[in-house]
């Protein structure tokens, strides 16, 4: 076992600072570490997208990444989706909407995903949307209700 | 009924949690102190133990417990049997069932032979490092034949063979029925393996409370009370002192029931004897050794028809794969056998199976459980004796639909709940009409398909028939209670993996109580909640538990009607129960809140009434005395790039009889994972072993799942006959979606490529790019 070495991370706008052990993966370091487990584990090995998170604004995989890569960086979960406890954002409650979950598992790392999507792709096709989804399995819904929410999310975000 | 909430399109009262990422999944829960397990497996297929060294392991630091099979004392004993062989004459059942673990000898990969408990996950993993096992490796045996073959190495060395179970069953005579027929139709059939991959892998956290003498499991299983039941028996507690709670689950679709698997005998006992609580979560490489899997059969099957393309009878025989153990019994093959009947009136039937023990990872059901086999057997049989008779694929299926006024129908065998296989009701005619105007089947082949022919593309149609036996008992119990702010609470003893279970019981809650609901608040699975009921599988959830909540909540209204009449002074039948309180018809100011009868029902002083009982609470059980039977017809078109043999569906139409829908929009869900998982099955996931036992795909990277890419838009239409063998009229729907896609699947490519005029017919799933392109080719 090798020391410990600092970690300073910024999750959902608050700052953490922690000791870990260099080969701590981010998503231990979220779920265990900071008591965030909305983020879920479903592969570990960087196929399902359901530990996607957002850093600096990418979404990306946090089982791929050591807690020590995420040093300095801005880290967004999904508990940083909603607007205030107890509501939901305009994506959230278009998921709640078009029934896009069964489980729930796959959902926090879909959310992560299509939130970022739908800002650089504020008005996609069905096409674009499943392409995006792509990288995230669900073995529940079959997708089909999660495009649809998507889509109705856009379009609620579009008409403000 | 003042309100109506059933059949209603509510959106779900446990998204919130989960969109917010609030929800408890069990690796979600932290405890003080909480140590984490790790387990050694085995990495042969087939080996001899000779030893077992652990002193590394035990010596490094972090590291609490290192456990063999030998430091388990008497604890060490195969697991019981889930599902006990059927009252068949002749049935033969060899129970071998698995070990927490191995002692001697390992028969599959990734069987567990140690536990490492320590500080972390990371220390633990590091520990099974150090652990050093001296492996004889024995010849193994994968392929279902070869273990039946003279000489065979053996996975159960004190067995005669590898034969696991073997069970035939008759309805007619058939050879009478051979005799007569104008036709014959042979065919031989292969079905390979598959995984159910939910999204969440297994896992288990046990704590011992040693001031309370009590011990809380939570665990991912689909059936908590019988775990609690189980757990209790095995460690010498009274029930009363466990409490198994299966909190939200990341899908389930049936491996998540399977008493037991050896980490849920080994986590809890860890914590007792350690005193401190224990964590072990599966990772996915584990998961691909050590959760269940389904679906290897070989089926020898012929039909015999007379010259208009009637059934007269038909005989089938079929080899099962097992795995290493057996001890869920014979579920899944009773599913095959029985299924195979689908929707078609069939007078002879005679069927043979032999369940086979291989190295392999133990079986047991997966959605569809079986029943997918047999309805591949029966429709590729009619496609091929349709063509061979110049009979209309879709005709020749008319013809030998059972008519609506043969229900119920007997088909004379015997079921997986062990109850005669009666079809309740149904109007199969029906259902395959809504799909042929839904899939536009005159136009597809008189203008669709020759137009496309004409410019060199290739576009098929398929369209099956099938049945699924649902909602099976023994029984399940709800518990409604209606409490002093007004909402109603329901608890009842079944495990919820995703199917909407706090909306769709709640809704009949709703139903009767006259409330929003969304002030029913919903628990399944927590053993201190509730704790009499068997679990979430075959499609019974919202059947039978759903039958249980309407009495319980029946019984609540009738109550809540009684004590209303006394306080009103007033007849039961001037009441109104609507919004949340109790009012007289026409008066609508003299009301009463339920909120307040729930207080006046639990007085502070007085007596309760000989004969009454405090509050506005019931429970009620209820018990189907057979399954109910659900229909539907699948069809779809689809074009295969003649080069890559790559298939793109450009019309997926489901129309489907489940009886009574309690909520559209979550049955929509239902229907549509299940024809994902159906897809998944067909053309993307086989399980890939090598000769001597070791898998080679066990991972998301190599194991395709179907994505967002491959699952096509579908359109989903519904009849209803309600089922007459419960209350709300209601049939499973869990599980149907998965079932006919494979025999879908086959159909379409076939027409696709045009392949019978070649000679070419597909008798196999799963199918991919390539094996299509070795079948059309000819590579066998
Ligand atoms: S857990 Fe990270 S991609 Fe699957
Ligand atoms: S909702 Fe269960 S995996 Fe997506």
């Amino acid at each position: 076992m090798s020391a410990r070495v600092a970690v300073t991370v910024s999750v959902n706008g608050t700052t953490h600072r922690r000791e870990v052990e260099p080969r701590l993966l981010l998503s231990d370091f979220l779920r265990h570490e900071l008591g965030l487990t909305g983020t879920h584990v479903g592969c570990e090995h960087g196929v399902c997208g359901a530990c996607t998170i957002r850093l600096d604004g990418a979404p990306v995989r946090s089982c791929l990444m050591f807690a020590v890569q995420a040093d300095g960086h801005a880290i967004a979960t999904v508990e940083g989706l909603a607007p205030a406890p107890g509501r939901l954002s305009v994506l959230q409650e278009a998921f709640r909407d078009a029934h896009a979950l069964q489980c729930g598992y796959c959902t926090p790392g879909i959310l992560m995903t299509v939130s970022a999507f739908l800002e650089e792709t504020p008005d996609p096709t069905e096409e674009e949307v499943r392409h995006a989804l792509s990288g995230n399995l669900c073995r529940c819904t079959g997708y089909q209700h999660i495009v649809d929410a998507v889509l109705l999310a856009a379009r609620r975000l579009r008409e403000g | 009924m003042e309100t109506r909430h059933i059949g209603r399109a509510v959106t779900r009262n446990e998204d919130a949690r989960l969109l917010a990422g609030r929800a408890l999944f069990v690796d979600d829960v932290e405890l003080p102190g909480m140590l984490h397990a790790a387990f050694l497996r085995s990495p042969h297929a087939h080996a001899e133990i000779r030893s077992v060294d652990v002193a590394a392991a035990r010596a490094r630091p972090g590291v609490v417990a290192v456990v063999t099979a030998e430091d388990l004392g008497a604890y060490w004993k195969p697991g019981p049997l889930l599902v006990p062989p059927p009252p068949i004459p002749g049935v033969v059942f060899r129970q071998r069932c698995q070990v927490p673990l191995a002692r001697g000898v390992v028969r599959h990969v990734g069987e567990p032979v140690a536990m490492v408990v320590a500080e972390s996950r990371y220390i633990a993993e590091d520990a099974l490092a150090d652990i050093v096992v001296d492996y004889a490796p024995l010849p193994a045996v994968g392929d279902l034949e070869a273990a039946l073959a003279p000489g065979a190495p053996r996975v159960h060395a004190d067995l005669p063979d590898n034969i696991a179970a073997e069970v035939r069953q008759a309805k007619g005579d058939y050879a009478a029925a051979r005799a007569r027929a104008a036709h014959l139709v042979r065919r031989r059939f292969r079905y390979d393996r598959g995984a159910s991959i939910p999204m969440e892998t297994r896992g288990i956290v046990a704590a011992w409370d040693a001031k309370a003498d009590r011990l809380t499991v939570w665990d991912t299983t689909q059936a908590p009370v019988v775990i609690r039941n189980g757990l209790a028996a095995m460690l010498g507690l009274a029930e009363s002192q466990v409490r198994v709670v299966a909190p939200f689950i990341g899908g389930g679709f049936g491996p998540k029931i399977m008493m037991f698997y050896p980490e849920e005998m080994l986590v809890p006992w860890a914590a007792l004897r350690l005193g401190r609580p224990v964590k072990w979560i599966e990772d996915r490489l584990e998961h691909f050794f050590a959760t269940t899997h389904e679906r290897g059969q070989i089926h020898e099957a012929e039909l015999a028809l007379d010259a208009e393309g009637r059934i007269l009878g038909v005989r089938d025989e079929f080899l099962m794969d097992t795995g290493a153990y057996d001890p869920y019994g014979l579920t899944v093959p009773l599913n095959s056998q029985c299924t195979l009947l689908n929707c078609y009136d069939i007078p002879a039937y005679e069927s043979r199976f032999r369940a086979v023990f291989t190295n392999r990872t133990l079986v047991s059901p997966y959605r569809g459980a079986g029943r997918q086999h047999g309805i591949f057997v029966i429709e590729r049989l009619l496609d091929a004796a349709a063509r061979e008779l110049g009979l209309d694929r879709v005709e020749i299926r008319r013809r030998n639909l059972i008519p609506p006024d043969r229900f119920p129908y007997r088909n004379e065998i015997i079921y997986q709940d062990f109850a005669p296989l009666t079809y309740d009701s149904g109007d199969y005619a029906a259902l395959l009409d809504k799909a042929l105007a839904a899939i536009r089947y005159e136009r597809f082949l008189s203008e669709e398909q020759p137009r496309a022919r004409a410019e060199g593309r290739h576009l098929g149609l398929g369209i099956v028939c099938y049945v699924e036996g649902t909602g099976i008992g023994p029984y399940e119990g709800a518990k409604v209670r209606v409490q002093p702010s007004g909402k109603v609470t329901l608890a009842t003893g079944i495990g919820t993996q995703g199917q909407g279970h706090f909306t769709v019981l709640a809704q009949v809650v709703a139903e009767q109580l006259g409330v929003d609901v969304r002030d029913v608040e919903v628990t399944t699975g927590d053993t201190d909640q509730f704790d009499w009921g068997v679990g979430t599988f075959a499609s019974r959830g919202a059947v039978v538990a759903g039958a249980a909540t309407h009495e319980a909540a029946a019984a609540v209204r009738a109550k809540v009607l009684k004590a209303a009449a006394e306080h009103f002074e007033c007849a039961e039948a001037d009441l109104v129960l609507a919004d949340g309180k109790v009012s007289i018809a026409g008066v609508p100011e003299r009301a009463i809140t339920l909120g307040e009868l729930a207080r006046l029902a639990n007085p502070l002083r007085g007596a309760v009434k000989p004969g009454t009982e405090p509050g506005l609470e019931a429970t009620r059980y209820f018990g189907p005395e057979m399954g109910a039977t659900a229909a539907g017809v699948h069809a779809m078109v689809i074009e295969v790039d003649a080069e890559t043999l790559r298939p793109t569906i450009h019309r997926y139409v489901v129309v489907h009889d489940c009886g009574t829908v309690l909520n559209p929009l979550i049955l929509a869900g239902q229907i549509q994972g299940g024809v994902a998982q159906g897809i998944g099955n067909a053309f993307f996931e086989r399980l890939v072993w090598s000769e001597d036992g070791q898998l080679l795909n066990a991972s998301l990277a190599d194991y395709l799942l179907p994505t967002s890419l491959d699952v096509p838009r579908m359109e989903l239409h519904h009849t209803v006959t309600p089922s007459p063998l419960n209350p709300l009229g209601t049939k499973g729907a869990g599980e149907a979606g998965a079932i006919p896609v494979g025999a879908l699947f086959a159909q379409a490519i076939e027409d696709a490529l045009d392949l019978p005029s070649r000679g070419i017919e597909i008798a196999e799933i799963p199918l991919s790019p390539s094996r299509l392109w070795e079948i059309v080719h000819g590579g066998g």
